[in-house]
């Protein structure tokens, strides 16, 4: 399928056209959407935030900023690592332990600082591990840094003192050295104090995105060769990079440890590496704001699908596998793919093909489901002496009925999306030489 | 000395067991350029389906028909997903066997559960074989070094006496050079996939009973098969040998010899104090530090001798 | 003190495993010459090219830019002592537009280094330079378009402005009008003749009438070895040269 997108020279879209606050409204209105949607979800009748959601939020905040710091590695500077974790697990670690210090009196510092923190600590492991990993580049830096990641985690076990082994670290964020008076021990007021730190962190990387380091870190993703002959040494291009990329980790480290009150080998694993890698691709490694889509969803997948089914980590495994072949953009890079056609007021034209592949695509992904959860239940659910219940359907699951509807719901939906495919990408390759005809005038 | 005899023999067990799972990624990775994630995975799946199929029919079933479906497994992602990622660059490759591995895991612990399965040693195996100083040599770490020599030796005069083995042995050094030659390169990736799949699968019969099977064990494997590759060089399958014994000895003794550091310094009059800033470092057990090489190992290796041991390309 | 020559090679060999490429090529390029090397496939032009680039190190040899060795240098390094070259098989930054192409090409020399504290839309100087290189060009209309999407001979185009851009004063150019028609070389060479003016340039040619076009002196290099160094007119009538490339004179 032909890609229509215009890379419009960087990945957030040229601000050398800057204009009036009517340029800007959509974000400001963004923004205030999330001051106001904790209110939502409030319990006026006992004068009570939704606890869920806020911590949800809050999570949802700092994985924003950890995903978007992965982006300046992978998608800015085409840098695939295993072991981003490392920096937000160290900054939240050094954070803790100086709450902690804090609260012995032993210095001063008001908590809304507190992240800047872990944010310096952050670019500390960052300069020191990175001068050595940045040496080298694509498989090899994967692999490096994969390494590195088990590395910090195997040697955690050994640093008792800075580590807490097992149990982690503590720590009791009610620290009353906060600038504006509060004392940050109901949820809702981290809420905030995250929400402030993720607008300054966006705004700081997407400014980062528009400086010549930024740019060079692009240009040496596509053509580190090139940017030798430009006068560049890609290798140090990469290590500032990777050094910068570290300091916002680590802020997002500090952050979950004022969250959380506790940090512990979690916030270091090759798991959350992992997740980071997930947010980010799934979201869109090659649009700015592909991360912070990705993180609100993976977020939202992982605490409210989690409820509704036990098997959504292998949901979202086949969905990362599926995108990685059929949509390399993520869901951002989907979406940007269609501008160009809406701008050329083309977009009904894709109204069939998706009526004729999106239903049979649906009842698919039904079929799968049904396979994935009845092999569950089977296995797991059973033993746990529950009953499988669609839509309060008790579900029979040793008799071969939901089994067989499961498969062929599989079968057919995936036979008839898939026949429906060429068709669809005729229409799409159609849709794309016109509009390029248009652009060559 | 009893101990570093058997020790020995558990370091060669532990080591050509690795290199049958190293053989097949290192081919995969000289070949094909990808850093097969999924590849400790199929171990795995070898490992589990053995455990299944000797449930119903038995060990000896399972030695033949699990390697063979892992094979067949490492065939169909290679034609149906790694081809179709490759279009997009190596680090969607690189993606793609991640995503695998990752779905793999998930759906063992779905099918057979989170906690390790009772996959053992067969009853006609399970006696000693020999006795060494008082200690036991197990009759079924003999089957497993005898079956890792069969291979061994399979492999070898595959890659040595085969048409195939002969187009295998250019492309480990000179990829391109072989598709521009006009061989049907498709189809030796394929091969070699689901030859090294197969092999893998192998590995996870034989090993998945003598080490413990669950879900967890492609994630602990993997970064050691990583390791071995990169330390052996890619590109050449001796130095893989080398490095997975080498990686099997070093794994085995570490484990046995239950000193630190300190102790060390004892031994040369040196004193250290629990008040001393690297006491925490320094009284760690070998066994503990053991756990860090091969991470270790892997860095350094490919941050300062990318080639390895016996490479003939960079990583 | 006279200015030592642009580009010098010393007795420069260059094996690959047991294959020699390159066999004591030997070969001084003052400083403004226009210099072709012409030579049949596999003679070793872009091995050549790669040695004096940095790219690749020589077996053995040395050789100099502007009086000081660059054989043992990165190759950012000794583009920041004034040597660019261009590459056979285009070499942009394919996902970035051609405006921010060109602006890459202009960042190091004009100091910002690895700054964080400039935001480009503010650099002024830095983009009405940009923008008017693209003039020259004629890439204007293509300002924000991938680079990846151009048309070839555009990209041929826009190879040469990036090779250029940060103003070494000595250019390599590897086969710039490769896949070209003769209308879309005329132009190439066009533009090749008037933005290296006062520069030294070294070009790979395949295309006789470009090399008789632009060239002062040309090198034959046939074998890993030169055969000819002279003004193109005795390189065309040398019958070693007719014999080994060009072909004998038709009547």
């Amino acid at each position: 399928m032909t890609t229509v997108v215009r890379w419009a020279g960087n990945i957030a879209g040229d601000p050398g056209i800057r204009s009036a606050a009517r340029r800007y409204w959509p974000y400001v209105a963004l923004l205030a959407f999330t001051i106001v949607l904790p209110w939502l979800f409030y319990d006026w009748s006992k004068a009570r935030h939704a606890g869920f959601v806020v911590s949800l939020l809050s999570q949802m905040g700092l994985m924003i900023i950890f995903a978007l710091s992965f982006n300046m590695q992978m998608g800015e500077a085409g840098l695939l690592s295993f072991g981003h974790a490392v920096y937000l697990g160290l900054g939240g670690y050094v954070t803790i332990h100086v709450i902690n210090a804090v609260r012995l009196g032993q210095f001063w510092l008001p908590m809304e600082l507190m992240p800047l923190v872990g944010g310096l600590s952050g670019l500390m492991f960052s300069i020191v591990f990175g001068y050595m990993v940045t040496k080298r580049h694509g498989t090899a830096y994967a692999m490096i840094t994969l390494g590195l990641g088990e590395l910090v985690t195997a040697a955690a076990v050994m640093f008792n003192g800075f580590f807490g082994g097992e149990g982690g670290i503590t720590a009791n964020r009610i620290l009353k050295t906060s600038l504006l008076g509060l004392s940050y021990g109901p949820g809702i007021q981290v809420y905030y104090l995250i929400l402030a730190w993720t607008v300054i962190c966006v705004l700081a990387m997407l400014l980062l995105t528009q400086v010549p380091l930024g740019r060079m870190a692009n240009a040496c993703r596509d053509n580190f060769e090139r940017a030798q002959f430009v006068g560049y040494d890609p290798r140090m291009v990469r290590f500032y990079q990777c050094a910068l990329s570290g300091f916002f980790a680590g802020i997002a480290g500090a952050l979950y440890a004022i969250d959380y009150e506790i940090v512990t080998f979690d916030a270091v694993s090759a798991i959350l590496s992992g997740n980071a890698l997930l947010m980010t691709f799934i979201g869109g490694v090659g649009v700015f704001w592909g991360p912070i889509v990705g993180a609100v969803l993976i977020t939202l997948l992982q605490s409210w699908m989690s409820l509704i089914s036990n098997a959504w980590l292998i949901y979202v495994a086949v969905l990362f596998i599926v995108m990685v072949i059929y949509a390399p953009g993520g869901v951002a890079g989907l979406f940007m793919a269609h501008v160009p056609i809406w701008r050329a007021g083309r977009l009904s034209a894709l109204a069939v093909p998706y009526l004729r592949i999106l239903p049979p695509a649906l009842i698919g992904v039904a079929g799968f489901a049904g396979l994935v959860e009845l092999t569950y239940f089977v296995t797991i659910g059973s033993g746990q002496g529950k009953t499988l219940n669609v839509f309060h359907l008790a579900i029979n699951t040793s008799s071969p009925a939901p089994w067989l509807l499961a498969s062929g719901l599989l079968a057919l939906g995936t036979t008839i999306a898939l026949s429906q495919r060429r068709a669809f990408t005729t229409v799409w390759d159609e849709l794309a030489e016109h509009i390029r005809t248009k652009e060559r005038g | 000395m009893e101990l570093a005899l058997v020790t020995l023999l558990n370091g060669l067990v532990y080591g050509m067991l690795l290199f049958m799972l190293a053989s097949g990624l290192t081919l995969i990775f000289s070949l094909m350029g990808v850093l097969n994630f999924a590849h400790a995975s199929i171990y795995m799946i070898g490992a589990y389906l053995a455990y299944q199929i000797s449930q119903m029919l038995g060990f000896w079933p399972a030695l033949i028909v699990a390697p063979a479906l892992c094979g067949a497994i490492g065939a169909a992602i290679e034609m149906y997903g790694l081809r179709k990622a490759h279009r997009n660059g190596h680090i969607a490759e690189l993606l793609f066997t991640f995503g695998v591995a990752f779905l793999v895991e998930k759906g063992v612990q779905m099918i057979w559960g989170l906690a390790p399965v009772p996959y053992r040693v067969p009853a006609e195996l399970n006696f000693a074989l020999f006795t060494i100083y008082g200690t036991n040599f197990h009759a079924y770490r003999g089957f497993m070094l005898l079956i890792s020599m069969l291979m061994f030796l399979a492999i070898w005069l595959m890659i040595t006496r085969t048409r195939i083995g002969l187009i295998i042995q250019a492309a480990l050094t000179h990829p391109e050079m072989v598709a521009a030659l006009g061989h049907n390169v498709p189809r030796v990736f394929t091969t070699v996939f689901a030859g090294g799949s197969a092999l893998a699968g192998l590995a996870g019969v034989i090993g998945g009973n003598y080490l413990v099977t669950e879900p967890a064990m492609a994630f602990t494997m993997g970064p050691i098969v990583f390791v071995v590759v990169v330390f052996g060089g890619l590109g050449s399958l001796t130095g893989c040998f080398i490095a997975s014994l080498i990686m099997g000895f070093v794994q085995s003794f570490a484990v046995v010899f239950d000193v630190s550091l300190a102790d060390l310094l004892a031994h040369l009059g040196i004193a250290v104090s629990p008040e001393n800033a690297f006491a925490e470092v320094l009284t760690l057990p070998l066994p503990r530090i053991a756990a860090l090489l091969p991470f270790l190992l892997l860095i350094l290796v490919l941050i300062f001798k990318p080639r390895g041991l016996m490479g003939t390309r960079d990583t | 003190m006279q200015t030592p020559p642009a580009v010098v090679l010393h007795d420069v060999h260059k094996s690959f495993g047991l294959t020699k490429i390159i066999q004591g090529v030997s070969l001084a390029i003052p400083c403004g010459q226009r210099h072709a090397i012409i030579g049949p496939n596999g003679a070793g032009k872009t091995t050549l090219f790669n040695m004096i680039s940095g790219l690749v190190p020589p077996s053995s040899g040395a050789i100099e830019l502007n009086g000081r060795p660059i054989h043992n240098r990165a190759p950012h390094e000794i583009n920041r002592m004034g040597l660019s070259r261009s590459f056979q098989t285009t070499s942009l930054f394919h996902r970035l537009s051609v405006f921010e192409n060109v602006r890459c090409a202009l960042l190091w020399s004009r100091g910002y280094r690895h700054s964080i504290w400039h935001p480009l839309w503010r650099q002024h100087e830095l983009n009405g330079t940009a923008e008017r290189l693209l003039d020259r060009l004629h890439l204007r209309g293509r300002r924000d378009i991938a680079a990846g999407l151009l048309s070839y001979a555009e990209q041929r185009a826009l190879e040469i402005g990036i090779t250029i851009a940060g103003g070494a004063d000595v250019i390599l150019l590897d086969e710039p009008t490769a896949g070209m028609n003769r209308n879309e070389a005329d132009h190439a060479v066009a533009l090749i003749r008037q933005v290296t003016e006062g520069k030294t340039l070294i070009m790979v040619e395949h295309d006789m009438n470009v090399v008789f076009d632009l060239a002062d002196m040309v090198t034959v290099l046939v074998y890993g070895r030169i055969i000819a160094s002279d003004v193109p007119g005795k390189v065309r009538a040398d019958p070693q040269v007719q014999e080994a490339y060009l072909g004998s004179p038709v009547a």
